[in-house]
């Protein structure tokens, strides 16, 4: 597990991380979503022992990662945003290698177990250099899993990959995730959504908000919304649909179809599909639209911009 | 102990599929052996026409020196700076390994490179002891092959310091050259203008080539195998210090 408490990172005199302070848990898998710059890359690299904070402190796996970070090391597995890969070796010899300093006793059955979960077991005698970048981040990946790390430390893991690809290291980290810890950074929002069991958006080297993705959809949507699509003109009927009472924002959209919103709790569907017909439409689809995490997202980070 | 020598091994590899590893062995054996030849050449010439005495291992450690000089930072170069031009060095300094480890690992692969490289001038010395009668001297031999390991050693460990300031492996090589010409040349021409006294005695003493002279003349003292550990380890010990502050940046 890690907890990291009131951790700040200096670099002379720009301030990357200010004051975080978070958990991952055994068996959850923790999203840490923001912006390019945001201070997500900075904190994993503290965690993985790759740098010390200015101020705080933290642990992984149980021990300080300033004085016992050999042990932290020992016990996490980080891929960092590009995979660190030796070109001039073969897959196998690479993995060997990484193998020899962690003192696997038994490398091989280790490596194999590796491969197979990225499934490169193909490519073990390729050199690395003529990989693809998927393929790399694989193995990257594969270097990461290699020890069956307590801690999982992933940037940006689906960065590069073809859509197959991701769905399927999506698969191999929801499955670690279930008896180990995982803390991984994206920018791709829908797999924080997809992938997470907590979410912690960070801006500006802050913690704007910690939830899971479900909560932060909830919690953030103050009005509900429906979309309307009807058979004929929809910037005719949009006026009509505005007179409801309780329907607020009504909106025509290019596709032909209208979007409302109305307050939570006054559900006004029943009168909107009624007033459709009643105007002599074909009713085709009314359906509610949860905010999107994107949304969600944009939300906050430009709520923080205009604090500052 | 495990840790460097997983590193140095994969050093120690990474020479034989490198291009500038060959160039650099063919380099030093070329030269060493053309240079052999000549001399051989002329110095028998000699010999029969007026008596002169036979050549001895001078004639094969003397370039040797040299040359080194010159290839030993194109060995070194890209020890580190190319880890972080790759980032790689990400990888090794969250990989449960010292950086102090990590430092000597690299530095023992290039030393034991050089010292293949070394081994196969054996061949020179064996070659001069059948031409010659009686032989050349062994003591010498064995005083020369030391004072040109223990420079190697020294060359290597400031390449390797070098190469851990720079991310770029070219700014490594001159300025490894340049630090390597400084200890080998430069500092022994202030022994010319400074009058006898403790300054004279300390640059007579961080002279190398000086040291190295009176070691392949046979003579070894104490100090001639302790400066350049020192600076052997002074190098490492830079170079460990350089890979620290990188994680403070």
């Amino acid at each position: 597990m890690i907890r990291v408490d009131g951790l700040t990172k200096d670099y002379g005199t720009r301030r990357a991380i200010e004051n975080l302070t978070f958990e991952a848990r055994q068996g959850e898998v923790v999203g840490f979503l923001g912006p390019n710059g945001a201070g997500k890359t900075t904190t994993m690299r503290i965690l993985t022992g790759y740098m010390p904070p200015t101020y705080g402190s933290a642990k992984v796996a149980g021990f300080d990662i300033v004085s016992e970070s050999l042990e932290v090391r020992r016990r996490v597995g980080y891929l960092p945003e590009t995979a660190p890969l030796y070109a001039d070796m073969t897959v196998y010899e690479y993995l060997k290698f990484m193998a020899d300093l962690r003192h696997l006793p038994n490398a091989e059955d280790m490596i194999d177990d590796a491969l197979e979960m990225v499934g490169m077991e193909e490519r073990a005698e390729g050199y690395v250099g003529a990989l693809s970048k998927g393929m790399r981040q694989r193995i990257g990946l594969a270097q990461a899993l290699l020890h069956k790390p307590e801690v999982l430390i992933l940037d940006e893991p689906t960065i590069g990959l073809d859509p197959a690809q991701v769905v399927e290291v999506r698969k191999i980290i929801r499955e670690i995730g279930k008896e180990r810890t995982v803390l991984l950074s994206t920018h791709i929002l829908s797999e924080a959504q997809a992938l997470c069991d907590r979410v912690l958006i960070i801006n500006k080297g802050h913690i704007v908000v910690e939830d899971s993705p479900e909560n932060l959809q909830a919690r953030l949507v103050g009005a509900e919304r429906s979309i309307l699509r009807v058979k004929g003109d929809a910037d005719e009927l949009a006026p009509k649909i505005a007179e409801i009472e309780g329907v607020q924002n009504v909106k025509a959209q290019p596709d032909g179809s209208v979007e409302f919103q109305f307050a939570p709790g006054m559900d006004v569907r029943p009168q909107v599909a009624r007033a459709v017909i009643k105007a002599g439409y074909d009713l085709l689809e009314l359906r509610p639209v949860g905010m999107s995490l994107e949304e969600i997202f944009l939300e906050l980070t430009r709520d923080n911009t205009k604090e500052k | 102990m495990r840790n460097i020598w997983t590193i140095a091994r994969r050093e120690y590899r990474h020479y034989f599929i490198s291009p500038i590893a060959y160039i650099v062995a063919l380099a030093v054996l070329l030269i060493v052996g053309i240079y052999f030849v000549i001399v051989l050449y002329y110095v028998s010439n000699q010999t029969l026409m007026y008596g002169a005495t036979a050549p001895d291992i001078s004639i094969v450690i003397g370039p040797m020196a040299t040359i080194f000089l010159f290839a030993t930072p194109a060995l070194t170069m890209r020890l580190l700076a190319d880890e972080q031009r790759m980032g790689t060095l990400e990888l090794m300094l969250t990989a449960p390994i010292r950086d102090g480890e990590l430092v000597i690992g690299k530095w023992l692969g290039a030393f034991l490179f050089t010292l293949t490289i070394i081994a196969i001038t054996l061949v020179y010395p064996i070659v001069l002891n059948k031409l010659t009668s009686p032989g050349i001297d062994q003591g010498i031999m064995i005083a020369s092959y030391i004072a040109i390991i223990l420079l190697v050693a020294l060359y290597l460990a400031l390449g390797t310091a070098m190469s851990s300031f720079f991310s770029n492996q070219f700014a490594a090589f001159f300025a490894t050259l340049a630090v390597l010409l400084i200890f080998w040349w430069l500092i022994s021409l202030p022994t010319y203008i400074i009058p006898s006294g403790v300054f004279h005695d300390l640059f007579v003493y961080l002279d190398l080539n000086g040291r190295f002279g009176s070691m392949t003349r046979g003579v070894i003292a104490l100090s001639d195998v302790v400066y350049p550990i020192s600076l052997t380890v002074l190098g490492l010990l830079l170079s460990t210090v350089a890979v620290e502050m990188r994680r403070w940046r």
